[in-house]
Parts: C-alpha cells; sequence; structure tokens
C-alpha cells in the first residue's frame, strides 16, 4: 500500500514508474540508488508492505550533515514531477513466500495511480548464460505485448537485444522455449503477471556476479539513460563507456598502487625491526 | 566457504527465489503451508476495559515504550517496573521454530513473553516487555495487532533494544569501541532531544525494533529507537546498565523507581537463571 509522506494526495498519472528486482549483486538497487541521487529526487512516501523484511537507517542520500539524520525504510517512494518519473526503492529482500502477494499488490497499485509505465532493472547470473547470450554485449531488455505495441519502434533504432528464450528441456528437444532469469528474483513473476494484466512494462536486466556490482549498476543506468534520457550525456555513449571504464582501470591502478606502496612500507619497517 | 581449492561451491544468492519456489505447489504443500501458516499466526489477548474504555475500543496512550530483548527487557525490570504502580493489560502470544512464549502467569527474566502494562496512576502510559523473538513473517502481524488496540492521537514511541557489537560498522578501530554503547534513530515527527548520538550510515536495524520504528515513521508518530551496541548476547548487568542515560530522558524520567532497590533487583534478576555457576562441560 502507498502511503504519502505528508498525507497529501499525489497524482502519478501517465508517470514512468522505475523500480528494482531484489537480483543477484542487487545491482537494480543500486541502478535505483544511482538514479535517486543523480537525480536528487524527493522523497514522496513508502510502500508499507508485509513482504518485505523490516530494516531501517538514516538516509542514505545525505548531503548535509542536516539531512544525514532523516529516516529511511525498506521501501520508499520517490518522485520528480519534471520528468513525469517516479521511483520506488526496495531495501531488503523478500519475505519467504510473499512474493506472490507483492507482486499483486504492487501491479493493483501501479493500476490505481494510473502509471503510464513499469520499468523493471534487474540482472541475472552470468554464470546460467546460454551460448547465444554469451555473444555480444550483456544488457538485455523485455517488453510486455502492451509496451511493445507503443515504443517497438524506439527500441528497435536503439538497436538492443531481447532477453532471449531458453530451450524448456535443453538437450532434449528446442521446440519449446521458455523465459528463464535465474537471479533475477521476482523479474520473471512480475513480468508474466504484467503480461497477462496487460500492463506496460520493460525488464532491463544485465548478466553479472555477486562482487562489487557497481560498475554493473552504472552499465545498467546507461543503458536506460539512453531510452529515457534522464540526463543528457554530452559525448556519445560508446565514449562514456569508454571513460567509465578507464576510469575505473585508472583507479584500481592507483589503488594497486597505493597498496603496493603500503606493502613496500610494511616491509621496510618489517627489514628496521628485524636490523 | 571453499574447504580445498578447486571445490565448486554455490553462493547464496540475495535474489531470493529459487527455482524450487518457481514450480506449481500440489493440494498437499498448499495444505502443509495453511496450517503451518495458522500456527504461526500470533494473538494478542488484552484485558477487557483496560483504561476504563471498553475491550473494543483503541487503548488511549501518550507514552508506548517497548523493550526488545532480555537486556532491555530486564533494564525496565529494574529501573522502572514494580508490581504496585504497573498491572499487566495484555500478552503476545506466538509460536516459531525459535521460540514460543510462555504460558506461566509470573515470568523468569530468561522465560520468552511478550508482557503489555499499564501505569496505575496514569493509564496512559503503556509499556511492552518483549524477550521472545518475533520472526520475520510475523512482525508486520505484531504491529497490526499492537497499534491496532493502541490509539495513535498524542501517542508517543521509545523502543530499546540490543543488538551485537560485530554488526557496527565504523572506519574507525573497532579495537576502542567502547561497548557496549548506545545509538538512536528517530522519526520525522519525533522533535525532542535524544540521549545519545544517531546512528551513523550506513549502519541498520533489523527485525522487531526496526519493523515498530518503520510503522511509526509511515503513520507519523513520534518514536525514537535507543539501539544498545554490545558484545555480549546474553542477559548482562554491564549491557543493561549502559541503558542507564536513558532515564534522564523525558519519556522515562518521572517513571523511574528508587534506584538503591534497582541494583538489587538487577542482581537478583541476574541470578535467577544461572542453574549452576561450575564449569563442567
Amino acid at each position: 500500500m502507498f502511503v504519502p509522506c505528508d498525507g497529501g494526495g499525489l497524482d502519478f498519472e501517465g508517470f514512468t514508474l522505475l523500480m528494482p528486482a531484489v537480483s543477484v549483486g542487487n545491482v537494480g538497487q543500486l541502478a535505483v540508488d544511482l538514479v535517486i541521487s543523480t537525480l536528487r529526487m524527493p522523497k514522496v512516501g513508502y510502500f508499507y508492505t508485509d513482504c518485505l523484511v523490516p530494516m531501517v537507517g538514516n538516509n542514505p542520500y545525505a548531503t548535509t550533515k542536516e539531512n544525514s539524520m532523516e529516516l529511511s525504510i525498506n521501501a520508499e517512494v520517490y518522485s520528480l514531477p519534471s520528468k513525469k518519473l517516479v521511483v520506488l526503492q526496495i531495501r531488503s529482500p523478500f519475505i519467504k513466500n510473499k512474493y506472490r502477494p507483492f507482486c499483486q499488490t504492487l501491479l493493483s497499485w501501479v493500476e490505481s495511480s494510473k502509471c503510464a509505465r513499469v520499468i523493471l532493472l534487474s540482472s541475472s547470473h552470468a554464470y546460467q548464460r546460454d551460448d547465444e547470450q554469451l555473444l555480444g554485449t550483456p544488457l538485455r531488455y523485455l517488453l510486455t505485448p502492451a509496451l511493445e505495441k507503443t515504443v517497438e519502434g524506439h527500441i528497435q533504432e536503439l538497436k538492443w537485444k531481447e532477453m532471449e528464450k531458453v530451450a524448456a528441456y535443453p538437450g532434449i528437444s528446442d521446440a519449446e522455449k521458455v523465459l528463464h532469469i535465474p537471479g533475477g528474483g521476482i523479474t520473471k513473476l512480475l513480468f508474466t503477471e504484467s503480461c497477462s494484466k496487460g500492463i506496460h512494462m520493460a525488464v532491463l536486466l544485465k548478466f553479472c556476479s555477486e562482487g562489487d556490482n557497481i560498475p554493473d549498476a552504472f552499465g545498467l543506468v546507461n543503458y536506460l539513460n539512453e531510452w529515457l534520457q534522464l540526463i543528457k550525456i554530452r559525448v556519445s555513449a560508446v565514449c562514456f563507456r569508454a571513460f567509465i571504464f578507464y576510469y575505473q582501470l585508472f583507479s584500481f591502478s592507483v589503488l594497486a598502487g597505493f597498496a603496493l606502496a603500503c606493502g613496500h612500507q610494511e616491509q621496510s619497517k618489517r627489514k628496521i625491526c628485524f636490523g | 566457504m571453499a574447504t580445498f581449492f578447486g571445490e565448486v561451491v554455490v553462493a547464496p544468492s540475495r535474489a531470493g527465489v529459487d527455482d524450487e519456489e518457481e514450480t506449481e505447489e500440489t493440494a498437499e504443500d498448499r495444505e502443509i503451508r495453511r496450517e503451518l501458516q495458522e500456527k504461526r499466526e500470533i494473538t494478542a489477548l488484552w484485558t477487557p476495559g483496560a483504561a476504563g474504555s471498553p475491550a473494543e475500543e483503541p487503548l488511549r496512550c501518550s507514552r508506548f515504550i517497548v523493550a526488545v530483548g532480555h537486556n532491555a527487557v530486564a533494564f525496565l525490570s529494574a529501573f522502572i517496573l514494580d508490581s504496585v504502580c504497573w498491572k499487566i493489560v495484555g500478552a503476545v502470544k506466538l509460536w516459531n521454530e525459535w521460540c514460543q512464549t510462555t504460558n506461566a502467569t509470573s515470568v523468569l527474566p530468561t522465560d520468552s513473553f511478550c508482557l503489555f502494562y499499564q501505569l496505575i496512576s496514569d493509564p496512559t502510559v503503556l509499556l511492552c516487555q518483549c524477550s521472545c523473538y518475533v520472526a520475520e513473517d510475523q512482525q508486520f502481524q505484531w504491529l497490526e495487532k499492537v497499534f491496532g488496540h493502541i490509539g495513535k492521537e498524542g501517542l508517543q514511541v521509545t523502543i530499546l533494544s540490543t543488538c551485537p557489537v560485530a554488526e557496527y560498522k565504523t572506519q574507525e578501530s573497532t579495537l576502542t569501541l567502547p561497548s557496549p554503547f548506545l545509538k538512536a534513530l528517530k522519526t520525522k515527527e519525533f522533535k525532542e532531544e535524544v540521549c545519545c548520538p544517531l546512528l551513523e550510515q550506513p549502519n541498520i536495524v533489523r527485525d522487531l525494533p526496526a519493523a515498530v520504528l518503520s510503522y511509526c515513521q509511515v503513520w507519523q508518530i513520534p518514536a525514537v529507537l535507543y539501539q544498545c551496541y554490545t558484545d555480549i548476547i546474553k542477559l548482562d548487568a554491564v549491557t543493561i546498565e549502559a541503558f542507564k542515560p536513558l532515564l534522564s530522558s523525558k519519556p522515562l524520567k518521572n517513571l523511574v523507581k528508587d534506584i538503591s532497590e534497582s541494583t538489587k533487583i538487577l542482581k537478583k534478576l541476574l541470578t535467577t537463571g544461572e542453574t549452576h555457576n561450575n564449569i563442567y562441560i
């Protein structure tokens, strides 16, 4: 259930709802954090539900000492009317057997709030890709039939790759193909439910592994930005990706250099001790 | 963790949904699940007519103090509660894999229970001692059943809880942490002074204390949570004493009983649970 922060009614008609799937590497959640903090989106309410594990902490997007002490809970809603964007951030895992009720509550909120479309940011286990999925970019998309009608042309221009269906019985028969998103949490459930309910939903996902998933989140948000153009990037997307790559390489080498230097210091200290 | 080099281990995923759970469940599975759910249902029992109001009507409450965990519960028993000024007005009964609430009328500090007390001289002051483990799927029920019985107008909530210091994240050396220590979290509506530093990012609080504070944040109830980080999980005098600064805070100030008595009670509380004090395995 959506509960507004200040008791006032909010209108999300025609808005795009962006939300994460709690999935491998928390990539969707990290990506949503990046969107909220980049666009400095104000909090407008909470998603009060019995389906998520309770958690509280102080404002993760703190910029000053004053706003660092604002309480944050497990499911919060942020909105930016100028971009017709509403974001639901989920900060804790689901309680066992509560995936289905959560999807139902969420989709009925989407319907009642008259959001134009839902974009689900997700991820899937990189190690479970089949031969076809190993080729090219690790980023994939999925569109429900309802949304496909309206955005198909635009997506084709972007030359994105649709998430491949995999054989239901690999090695036995390739005739029957199914959607398989291992490690994607509620992604498949939410997508199939949206298909049957005629909800306009897109899933953007990245194949990845558990670890430091911040680069994956950057990748996913850039992917989203190619479509939604939330922020204008003056350099082309390719250049931007190259920049991110070299920046990471640089910071890594700086860190490695630092570690090496520390190691040398340690060694020299030891030498002194032994000397 | 791999036990030898080259072993393939399956890392637990944060994604949650296993492939098994995606498959359709049979009628028998559903029946078992339904029965288990019924067993895990929590019940809140309230004394009829508490605060002079009919049992159906919500209890008028100005201060609601919730202690979660054995140490916080013992703190209230030692410094606030006594049988002269307070009376029991309710209890929560629950069952889960970890814990079952006791049916005994007089509880021991080591028992698992969740009891509600009312101040006789001011029936709007309510106190909750919850020493039982409330499972993740039961926390929401707990909130609905407890807060469903309490009027929200003019209500202020104080939560006391403990958690292992190992969960505290800091950039400073953990060797110098003055454990046990208190940290606070407060809702947007809580405007009063907090008597310890606020919890820094990226620290978080989970379980029942988090559920209560979240509830208060969502429904705009002024609330404060005092979390005591300690290195002893069991009932412990040093941990209990760490809550002492709260005795001068506004919600607890005029509820404190004779301190000299308190120390005596504290000693008694700590020895009740000990059956023997030997060093055999």
